[in-house]
């Protein structure tokens, strides 16, 4: 038998494996943070230019919206945004991935970055969220509490994204004790897997549940008062866009873009 | 898919080619490249929490992924091996119109990222999916979200490195020992079982550990199909991603023992590559 002809069988196996190593390797931002922006600390500089903005994924379709209108109002400025879980974004700031503003899903997430001293001041808080039960349209499992979850495939976030944390805090509030089929990286994940069919419910935020009104349904349960999570967004320290940052996180906390975060859903601080 | 000893002439060239001096313009980007290759794993034995890592060790959520980790991936190798050597021969030994497509489509899933196969299973055999429906009101059967459907998820990924390994040397294999047990009266089936098996073992034994490989390291396809939850279907590689997020010394510790995991397989096997020629 051929040795040649073997070695070259065994060389493509092992080149072929490591493309897929490759391939299957996901990125978390690079470490190239280039340094803050010239400190000018005038009052209302014009913004100019890119921001990028990480943001929890359960801001994503509001975001996006007051993205386009923030862009609209500041000619010339373009938004970019990186949606996710609160906690996966807050390591890759910290990290040193190249981001203008975050806004997280808890507190807890923002500490990361604040306790890396990557934040510039203190966060704010912009609005609050709650927790809702996403059932596919028409309750065909006919769910009216968190009770009712412990007979069906139910999807949660893991405890690590801040949907996760209020899951837990909610159930624990309920006394009731769940075995989820998955715990998601974060709170799309969870409303994806009720969208496709493969769970029978999951826990996210009403402005989730909301957004993708026309496949899911919502199930209101009280223990949801008792998790409500605050979202806090500030400018990074590392901003290569500092101007565009502040301006950002100003439009953010302003009267206009609260009446487009309220419509989605969110409550007021 | 062994490396023989390179024959014995070869041995003075080669020593006449070591005499000349290298050249900088291949020493440098060799060097480089090692340089790339090598210093990301010293990193992590840098960085490595050395003291706490006994006690990030001991916790019983390493050693649940861990097992699950290498019995899925055991499993999955199973099912490579059950399906794919034959799969193997079939291209390797018979003539059917379509041939080279279906061995395009055999390999595909080598070269498609492994999320996009994910996807991919979760809409046929998902719960709703055109299989998966099926199965659920047949069999009552679901397998997202089940060590099942992660066992399935990396036999997806792993087993187009078996079949490329085992066809690779079933071609290199001498089919006239077939031939002559054919005419000693074997049948096909005999001829495979007794002849060509024995003769290729050597190849189905080395994609049988690449499919191992694969399979222990899959990621995407996993927790796109099967989900996360710990002790079903967190794997090593899910758990890292999500220590990940967390608490970054965990996610450490974990990379140390999928390392360890992987450095182990290679010494195992190091008369088969390490000591190529």
């Amino acid at each position: 038998m051929s040795t040649v002809r073997r070695r070259t069988a065994a060389t493509a196996a092992v080149l072929a494996l490591a493309a897929g190593l490759t391939a299957c390797a996901s990125s978390a931002g690079g470490d190239s943070a280039k340094p803050a922006a010239s400190g000018s600390a005038s009052s209302a500089p014009k913004p100019s230019g890119t921001v990028t903005v990480f943001a929890a994924a359960s801001l994503k379709e509001s975001f996006t919206d007051l993205g386009k209108k923030f862009e609209a109002a500041n000619p010339g400025v373009k938004v970019t945004f990186n949606f996710g879980g609160s906690s996966a974004l807050a390591q890759s700031i910290v990290g040193g991935a190249p981001a203008d503003v975050f806004a997280a899903a808890s507190p807890a997430t923002m500490k990361t970055v604040t306790d890396a001293k990557a934040a510039t001041g203190d966060p704010k808080v912009f609005v609050r969220n709650t927790l809702e039960i996403a059932v596919p349209k028409g309750n065909p499992k006919h769910i009216a509490g968190l009770k009712d979850l412990t007979g069906v495939k139910t999807a949660l976030c893991a405890k690590e994204v801040p949907c996760g944390a209020a899951a837990v805090t909610a159930l624990t509030a309920a006394g009731v004790n769940l075995t989820p089929v998955t715990l998601e990286q974060d709170v799309k994940g969870a409303l994806t897997k009720v969208e496709l069919g493969e769970v029978d419910a999951s826990l996210v935020y009403r402005t989730d549940v909301k957004a993708d009104a026309a496949k899911i349904d919502g199930v209101d349960f009280p223990e949801a008062a008792k998790a409500v999570n605050d979202y806090p967004i500030t400018a990074l320290a590392k901003a290569a866009n500092a101007d565009g940052a502040a301006a950002f996180v100003a439009y953010i906390q302003s009267a206009d873009a609260r009446k487009v975060l309220t419509e989605a859903g969110f409550q007021a601080p | 898919m062994t490396v023989t000893a390179p024959p014995a002439p070869a041995r003075s060239a080669r020593r006449r080619r070591q005499r000349q001096r290298i050249p900088y313009a291949l020493l440098l980007p060799a060097l480089l490249g090692l340089a790339f290759l090598v210093l990301p794993l010293v990193g992590l034995l840098v960085r490595a929490p050395w003291s706490a890592l006994p006690e990030q060790l001991s916790s019983p959520e390493v050693w649940q992924a861990l097992k699950l980790s290498l019995i899925s991936a055991t499993a999955a190798t199973a099912v490579s091996l059950v399906l794919g050597v034959p799969l193997a021969w079939l291209l390797a030994r018979t003539t059917f119109p379509g041939r080279r497509f279906i061995r395009a489509l055999v390999t595909l899933p080598l070269v498609l990222p492994p999320v996009v196969g994910g996807v991919a299973l979760l809409l046929v055999l998902g719960r709703n999916g055109i299989v998966g429906r099926w199965l659920d009101s047949a069999f009552g059967l679901t397998l997202p979200f089940t060590t099942p459907g992660v066992v399935l998820a990396e036999a997806f990924v792993a087993m187009p490195f078996l079949v490329i390994s085992v066809e690779g040397a079933l071609r290199a294999a001498d089919p006239r020992y077939e031939e002559a047990a054919a005419t000693l009266g074997a049948s096909r089936l005999t001829a495979f079982r007794r002849v060509t098996l024995p003769l290729v073992a050597p190849g189905i034994g080395a994609g049988a550990v690449l499919a191992w490989a694969r399979a222990l390291g899959e990621f995407g396809a996993t927790i796109t199909f099967a989900g996360n939850f710990p002790g079903r279907t967190q794997t090593m590689p899910l758990a890292v991603y999500l220590a990940m997020e967390s608490d970054p010394e965990a996610a450490i510790a974990l990379s140390l023992v999928l390392l360890a995991v992987s450095v182990a397989v290679l010494a195992g096997l190091r008369d088969r590559w390490l000591s190529a020629p």
